[in-house]
């Protein structure tokens, strides 16, 4: 029996504008396993970033529990967020949110700074690891300008791996991103998948959720479908058919 | 080690926007500077004038009739002849905290010397007169008490007489001048002494035997006033004080009378010009400070801007864990960094530019260590005072709309 990472139950997140109150999520509730590939689908405005934000400790719900890592996430400070931010979570977004004209190595090594317990040599050090995880080993001291876009994921996803997270999160990440460039960085996941990371992935392409091994169904703040994967495709042999550009 | 960390980040930040925080320190270094600059020209005015005055005896100490100072009201003759020779004796034999006491009686009228003329003054005091003065003979020498006993037409004349009447050049020792009708002979010349802080010119006087004055030239018996030396500059307002019971003692002056003679120190006289240099002073450090006050804001503007431009990093930054604090701390340091580093700036441009007006302008100036203190202490409280403000708000930010800001 594998540990739980993610525990939720009746999750609600109200969001009041003046008199109107928007319920972006309506009482939702799932587990996730430790070592699972979870996508999170449904169309534009059914909850998918407000849930991940949720999961991400970067928002806190109206109402319901949240368990990460066995702890519950409520009623705590913003600087014991902030701690679970850093400690226990990877987060990477949709537009990359790298440190302009700041080098690879360095915004890899951003969410360190913020942990005391990492010494300067550690930091880099595995930093430098986190780059070489995602295969940008040679591109340690390039700034975001001189990236291509998925390189810049790349970085994005190695700040995410850093500081050893329970759990990866993943907003759009391959919304930015080109066919090709997004089945790279699904190879990525999946291969971070088979080292056991835990991984929530919200997309909007059905194609990219077939990667993963379980897919949640968002529909106006309600879950209306999980389901287990059945014919779960290999990023990388998708990658090997599809015709280099040339 | 965490501060450590957030002093990396604020220098970074730092060097990453180099032109902007050059502009931001320009308003803390122009502050700085000119504080400096101003209140060594502050300071330097005010001893330059300390120092004048007491070239002109320091611990000098002046008693003269009271009436004779009030102008408009006619005077009377009584109270103008109220200071006398018994004034002055008494003075002699009781004060204990005077060094040296000269009468003094002054007259104004034409020096003559051949065909020359000049307009002058004369001064009929005792030989010690030189020493209260702190005025020296450069040839020939001073009457003596002997000289002065039997009114002997003899003076001392400035150099600005010098130069008037002897035109070609002659030595004037041992030549014989006149005082309106009057004829001296001259036995000793004054070393020069120039301008006064009052602009009146110290050589441009005859000095001779007070009862030859008094007799010759102004035809009285009382004295218009007693000049003398107290023992030291600390112990002068004590002398003062000292002369005044010996006067009312002889003047039979009891409290709450008016009395009919004042006494005047120089030690007042610099306290007077000292407070005015000193509201200069406050003048230009006012002016000054609000130069400060604009490098502070100046400081705030930036720091206000660049959290409004970094609004996205500061959400990515909370948004990987870093904590309120951390934000705050990181922004504050970096108005910190900004200020101290404008402050060093700016103190060695103080006093390069004092310098300057040392050695170019020729100004008196003097630098305290408190104006570099007070000015630097005064940047670094700007410095944290306005960045506090943006820093907390940075802090204040939530993750996610941080983030989304466009
Ligand atoms: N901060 C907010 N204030 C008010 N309403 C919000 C806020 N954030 C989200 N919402 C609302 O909550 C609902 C869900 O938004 P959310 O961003 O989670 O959708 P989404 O599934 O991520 O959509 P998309 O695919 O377009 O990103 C929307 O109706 C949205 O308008
Ligand atoms: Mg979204």
């Amino acid at each position: 029996m594998k540990n739980i990472a993610i525990q939720i139950e009746e999750l609600k997140r109200d969001f009041k504008m003046g008199e109107e109150v928007v319920h972006a999520l309506r009482g939702i509730s799932f587990t996730i396993k430790e070592g699972e590939f979870v996508t999170i689908m449904g169309t534009s405005g059914s909850g998918k970033s407000t849930l991940l934000n949720t999961l991400g400790c970067l928002d806190q719900p109206s109402s319901g529990i949240y368990k990460i890592d066995n702890v519950p996430v409520k009623n705590l400070d913003k600087n014991q967020l902030a701690k679970i931010r850093n400690e226990k979570i990877g987060f990477i977004f949709q537009a990359y949110n790298l440190l302009p004209r700041t080098t690879a190595l360095e915004n890899v090594e951003l969410p360190l700074l913020y942990n005391t317990k990492v010494s300067t040599e550690e930091r880099r050090e595995r930093a430098i690891e986190a780059l070489t995880k995602v295969g940008l080993a040679e591109r340690l001291n390039h700034t975001p300008s001189q990236l291509s876009g998925g390189q810049q994921q790349r970085v994005a996803i190695a700040r995410s791996l850093v500081n050893n997270p329970v759990v990866l999160l993943a907003d759009e990440a391959t919304g930015n991103l080109d066919t090709r460039t997004s089945y790279e960085i699904m190879a990525l996941f999946q291969e971070l998948h088979d080292q056991g990371k835990t991984i929530v992935f919200v997309t909007h392409e059905s194609d990219i959720a077939s990667f993963s091994n379980r897919t949640i169904v968002l529909k106006d703040g309600n879950i209306i479908k999980d389901d287990i994967n059945t014919k779960i495709r290999n990023a990388k042999e998708e990658l090997a058919a599809i015709p280099k550009a040339d | 080690m965490r501060i450590f960390n957030l002093l990396k980040i604020s220098f970074k930040a730092i060097i990453l926007n180099k032109v902007r925080t050059l502009l931001t320190m320009l308003g803390v270094i122009i502050g700085v500077a000119s504080v400096i600059a101003m209140l060594a020209i502050g300071e330097g005015s005010k001893q330059s004038i300390k120092s004048q005055i007491s070239n002109m005896g320091s611990n000098m100490i002046t008693v003269m009739p009271y009436a004779e100072r009030q102008a408009g009201v006619r005077l009377d003759r009584s109270e103008m002849q109220s200071l006398t020779l018994d004034d002055y004796k008494t003075l002699v034999s009781d004060a204990k905290l005077l060094t040296d006491v000269s009468p003094k009686v002054d007259g104004s009228g034409q020096v003559i010397y051949g065909a020359e003329n000049w307009p002058s003054s004369i001064y009929g005091v005792t030989p010690n007169y030189l020493d209260i003065k702190v005025w020296d003979v450069t040839s020939g020498s001073m009457f003596t008490d002997d000289e002065v006993s039997s009114a002997a037409k003899v003076a001392v004349i400035g150099q600005t007489i010098v130069e008037n009447i002897f035109t070609n050049g002659e030595d004037p020792i041992g030549k014989m001048i006149r005082f309106g009708n009057i004829p001296f002979k001259v036995i000793g010349v004054l070393s020069e002494k120039g301008e006064n802080t009052f602009g009146q010119d110290q050589d441009d006087v005859v000095l001779a035997p007070y009862t030859t004055v008094q007799k010759r030239i102004l035809a009285i018996d009382y004295l218009q006033s007693v000049v003398a030396s107290a023992i030291s500059e600390e112990q002068s307002e004590n002398a003062v004080a000292e002369v005044k019971v010996i006067m009312n003692k002889a003047h039979n002056i009891k409290e709450g009378d008016t009395s009919d003679y004042e006494v005047r120190s120089m030690e007042e006289l610099i306290s007077t010009f000292s407070s005015t240099s000193e509201m200069l002073t406050v003048l230009l450090v006012a002016i000054a400070s609000i130069s400060l006050l604009i490098g502070g804001i100046g400081i705030m503007n930036i720091m206000y801007v660049s959290v409004k431009e970094r609004t996205r990093e500061i959400g990515l930054r909370l948004a990987v864990g870093a904590k309120g604090a951390d934000i705050l701390l990181q922004f504050l340091i970096e108005a910190i960094l900004i200020s101290i580093t404008g402050g060093v700036i700016g103190v060695v441009l103080g006093l390069s530019t004092t310098f300057i007006i040392e050695n170019v302008l020729h100004w008196p100036t003097s630098v305290t260590s408190s104006s570099i203190i007070i000015s630097f202490g005064v940047c670094a409280i700007t410095g944290i005072f306005f960045g506090f403000y943006p820093a907390r708000k940075a802090a204040a930010l939530d993750p996610i709309t941080a983030m989304r800001y466009e």
